[in-house]
């Protein structure tokens, strides 16, 4: 029943060694397929997008007026010129999705580092100083949870404008309490144990105690929670594109592309179905790779 | 012929480290009305020898056996319908831990009854009345109003008693008591045992009493067989084990009793405990904490030797009048 | 992956002890908590509309522009003069006493267009949740059952795609093969044009049926599918997953084993002793979807033009018709809220131990 995993041969940390995390990590990681599908996928995108200008064979909001619709390489009338097709005014399908790569890359790193600061401020704020402070603050996440995420962010959205980085703003500020709330109760755990009451005796300030001493002890879940909150970023910003809130056109974000590809559905199939498989795919990817990312570095779901 | 007969029975595990066998050829007959003691620390394969009778390893584990049969069936070769026949009628099994053995979210009366519905096809009234009756008899105090309790309500002495009721509803020939008192306050424990004894009596039905508490079993069993590490090392009437155990273990085992430990200031322990799936050794599996160990004991496992009044598992077996031990 | 437990309930203490019953003293400790919940979403509502850049007034009369003394009279009017907790104060006694403002574009309340739209949105969402767990509750639970066999990764990709379903682009591929390629379903609405059935009950199933129109019910069946198994899409998906979870944990305890050894079939043992200690945390995972599929419910009745709260709200978002927005945020909310405070009633019944305290 419960076996040691020292006792796997060639397992990570034999007894005679010392224990390293990160090998320890990989280890575990390694074994979910998975995960590393994910990461692999997520490797790539993120080389495409970088690598967009170069890589995508025409420029995303070029149009070409005589290739109007025109379907992709494997139909007849496609060309390998345009491989995935054309959209309604004869742009490149497959340099669009390259250059959404970009955006929604971009979305998420954006969505994730703002909702990640504030979330970690309220959090750290709210497990270690308790009191009032506290229930102020879990009071207001428990308002911001009572509506639904989507809702919340469509209504940011509409108040501050339509446009790609008020979505993002609306998408962070949605995801904000869930950090909190995670944050304040990987806090709340350290706050009490040995090691924090050691350097507080020893004289640590309250910021030294939060960013020093507890943050490095509660990365695990802030890391996993980190990545599935890619995910949703890039799935919600391209719901708000494809709502006309987001992204507008021609920008090439695939939320948005999709939004005004709608009426050619019947037409041209092609418009619709790659900027949704290219979402499906990223959100797939990040989503496997928090999974994954949890399992490995959750001790309690180790085995 | 005996209700219950076992030759060679091992039950392995497979893990990632490896095959563990946690149970390692033993043999064992039970009779028609007998209370068989089964003894051993805690890891020794009590439970899991009681699981693969009543055919509950769980999955990844392998049971083999020479023999393995109940009342003249081989339960190796049953199909699971049949298997479905015996268990729960003619084997029943009370296990260690009352508290999360029952169903939270059923009531009590429920999981009694429902053992009274698959076997013995009662309904209406007449079920009612019999778990009414049968609460009654391992002592449940109020037993009508009882029947709607869930088991969270009642304690763990009381979730024990239903847990026997449930056993015995459907008269069982053979009933497995797998530390039926280990979780229990020890005011509680006696009234436990002396239940299922009275109950023994009563109905005639075999009983095989796993414990790891020796004073137990000379209180109850016929016969007892110990065991260590999977295998049964020394087995005999309990009489003759109390007077004079063979096996250093039983000796340790027997030492370690309270009430022989009178005048001494300390209680004599057993140092070390028993070897896992990754520590067992070569040779004898006690020769670790073997107070005799020699040479012979690290290199050869030793078989289960027939003596005059029972078996030992020892190529070392104590004389047969017991020396005064220091 | 599935939601974050709520908590902070369990934390809260009563000033007072109420005695029995325990489920009376578990209830009223929840809607205890929903009251400042409720307050906070009239702050939110209020103060969110606010941050509109421009005055109310400036909004309503838009480019047309308006004299400074009509300004003044109108602020006056509408108590735009007043200290702001003033302001909010009127607009909670309002929201108090069922007035949720009046829809700049209709000039109809905004609670009775909400209400006479809700029952669209309740009977799509009624149908993706059944359809959720009418697959995803069998399909979890085979899955662990069958733990680590093929069917069990099928399941799990399967529902890990589903939950990162872009659901806007799933409900399009869904209109393209079975409406355009197939011709199964309709592309939008909730009824062919051909009929007509008077709105009883604002649910179409039950409207067609009291009409006794068996084709129009029909008709109204097949509207209904695909847009509900695009909303079911990711509360399936979080549901299977949870429902595998739990039922892994709980093959693992001893009353399983007990059941068991009582000589019961398996199909006994799984469906009825694990199952119905798996479907408490179940029960309150499938709660929580309320959230998701009102917040869906904007994307799919987008896409399927169902003439809901959803679509409405889009609308009224396209329109600036900010009081509708503010009213029927915190309507949805609100009815969030009131699933929440339901679904604890549920837990509280599924679980013994809390339904009969020792
Ligand atoms: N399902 C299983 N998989 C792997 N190993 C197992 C399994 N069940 C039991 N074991 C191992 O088999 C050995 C014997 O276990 P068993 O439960 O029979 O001991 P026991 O004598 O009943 O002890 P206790 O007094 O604690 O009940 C233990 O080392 C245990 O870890
Ligand atoms: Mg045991």
């Amino acid at each position: 029943m419960s076996m040691d995993v020292r006792a796997i041969p060639g397992g990570p940390a034999d007894a005679s060694r010392p224990p390293r995390p990160l090998v320890e990590f990989w280890y575990h990681f390694r074994r979910n397929k998975g995960a590393v599908a994910g990461l692999a996928v997520i490797l790539i995108i993120a080389t495409v997008a970088v690598l967009a200008p170069w890589i995508a064979p025409h420029d995303p909001l070029v149009q070409n007026r005589a290739a109007i619709l025109q379907p992709p390489v494997w139909h007849d009338g496609g060309s390998w010129s345009y491989v995935l097709g054309t959209d309604d005014i004869g742009r490149d399908i497959l340099s669009r999705v390259i250059h959404g790569a970009r955006l929604s890359m971009l979305v998420g790193l954006i969505v994730v580092t703002l909702s990640l600061a504030v979330g970690l401020t309220l959090g750290m704020v709210s497990g270690f100083f308790g009191g009032v402070v506290d229930v102020a603050i879990m009071r207001l996440i428990d308002i911001m949870l009572a509506m639904p995420s989507l809702l919340l962010a469509v209504v940011v959205a509409a108040i501050l404008g339509p446009g790609l980085f008020n979505a993002m703003l609306s998408v962070a500020i949605v995801v904000v309490p869930h950090y909190a709330r995670l944050i304040r109760a990987a806090v709340l755990a350290e706050v009490s144990k040995d090691y924090v009451i050691a350097s507080r005796v020893a004289g640590a300030g309250p910021l030294r105690l939060m960013l020093v001493t507890i943050l490095p002890n509660c990365m695990a879940p802030l890391i996993v929670q980190a990545t599935l909150g890619f995910s949703t970023a890039i799935l919600d910003a391209a719901a708000l594109g494809f709502l006309g809130l987001g992204a507008q056109p021609p920008t090439p974000e695939w939320g948005t592309m999709l939004a005004s590809s709608l009426q050619f559905l019947q037409r041209a199939p092609w418009v619709v179905t790659w900027p949704g498989v290219a979402i499906l795919v990223t959100v797939l990817a990040f989503n496997l790779l928090g999974d994954g990312l949890r399992d490995a570095l959750d001790p309690k779901l180790k085995r | 012929m005996a209700l219950l007969d076992i030759r060679n029975l091992s039950v392995e595990f497979t893990t990632r480290a490896g095959t563990f066998r946690a149970v390692d050829g033993i043999d064992l007959t039970v009779d028609e009305g007998e209370v068989v003691g089964i003894v051993g620390e805690s890891g020794s394969g009590k439970s899991v020898t009681s699981l693969a009778v009543m055919g509950l390893i769980p999955e990844p584990g392998r049971v083999v056996a020479d023999r393995l049969s109940f009342a003249g069936r081989d339960l190796r070769s049953i199909s699971g319908s049949e298997r479905r026949r015996i268990v729960g009628k003619d084997i029943a099994m009370v296990f260690q831990e009352p508290m999360t053995s029952l169903n939270p979210c059923f009531t009590v009366g429920f999981q009694i009854m429902e053992a009274l519905k698959v076997h013995e096809g009662l309904t209406g009234r007449a079920l009612r009345d019999r778990t009414v009756e049968l609460l009654d008899q391992v002592g449940i105090p109020a037993p009508e109003s009882r029947l709607r309790a869930f088991p969270h309500q009642l304690s763990g002495g009381m979730n024990q008693r239903v847990m026997i009721a449930m056993a015995i509803a459907c008269n069982p020939r053979l009933l497995i008591a797998d530390e039926p008192t280990t979780a229990l306050d020890v005011t509680i424990q006696k009234q436990i045992l002396d239940l299922l004894a009275r109950l023994q009596r009563e109905r005639g039905m075999a009983l095989i009493l796993i414990t790891h508490d020796m004073g137990v079993v000379a209180e109850t069993a016929r016969r007892v067989a110990v065991m260590y590490a999977g295998q049964v090392v020394e087995t005999r009437p309990a009489a003759d084990l109390f007077e004079r155990p063979r096996h250093p273990y039983t000796a340790a085992l027997l030492d370690a009793l309270p009430e022989r430990a009178v005048g001494r200031r300390r209680l004599p322990t057993i140092p070390g405990v028993v070897p896992g799936i990754a520590d067992r050794p070569g040779g004898c599996l006690f020769n670790p904490r073997c107070r005799f160990t020699a040479t012979r004991c690290c290199g050869l496992r030793p078989e289960l030797e027939p003596d005059d009044t029972g078996a030992t598992r020892c190529f070392f077996p104590l004389p047969a009048h017991r020396e005064v031990t220091p | 992956m599935p939601p974050p437990p709520r908590c902070g309930a369990a934390a809260i203490r009563l000033p007072f002890p109420i005695p029995y019953p325990p489920m009376l003293r578990f209830l009223l400790t929840r809607a205890g908590l929903v009251v400042p919940t409720f307050l906070g979403i009239t702050v939110l509502a209020f103060f969110l509309i606010r941050l509109v850049p421009g005055d109310p007034i400036e909004v309503r009369v838009g480019e047309r522009g308006i004299a400074p003394e009509r300004l003044a009279e109108l602020r006056h009017a509408m108590g735009l003069d007043q200290p702001l907790w003033k302001q909010y104060a009127d607009y909670l006694g309002n929201v108090l006493t069922g007035d949720f403002g009046v829809s700049l574009v209709t000039r109809n309340a905004v609670i009775d267009e909400f209400l006479s739209l809700f029952p669209a949105t309740i009977e799509l969402a009624a149908a993706a949740i059944l359809f959720a767990v009418v697959v995803g509750l069998p399909a979890g639970v085979l899955a662990a059952v069958r733990r680590g066999s093929v069917v069990d990764h099928t399941v799990m990709g399967l529902s890990l795609t589903g939950y990162s379903m872009p659901i806007f682009w799933w409900g399009l591929l869904l209109i393209l093969l079975f409406s355009v390629n197939l011709g199964w379903t309709p592309v939008s609405g909730r009824l062919d044009l051909l009929y007509y059935v008077e709105p009883e009950t604002g649910f179409m199933l039950i409207d067609t049926l009291l009409a006794g129109d068996t084709d129009a019910f029909r008709s109204a069946l097949r509207h209904l599918v695909l847009p509900a198994v695009v909303l079911g899409t990711i509360p399936l998906a979080v549901i299977a997953r949870m429902t595998r979870s739990a039922m892994l944990e709980v093959l693992g305890e001893d009353y399983i084993r007990t059941a068991r050894a009582k000589g019961l079939r398996e199909k006994r043992v799984i469906g009825l002793h694990a199952l119905r200690n798996a479907l408490i945390p179940v029960v309150t995972v499938i709660g929580l979807q309320a959230g998701t599929l009102l917040g869906g419910a904007i994307l799919t009745e987008t896409i399927f033009s169902w003439p809901g709260i959803g679509k409405w709200l889009v609308e009224s978002i396209n329109r600036r018709d900010y009081p509708a927005l503010q009213g029927g945020i915190l309507l949805i909310a609100t009815t969030v809220i009131a699933v929440n405070l339901l679904v604890d009633l549920l837990y509280g019944v599924l679980n013994p131990r809390i339904r009969h305290a020792r």
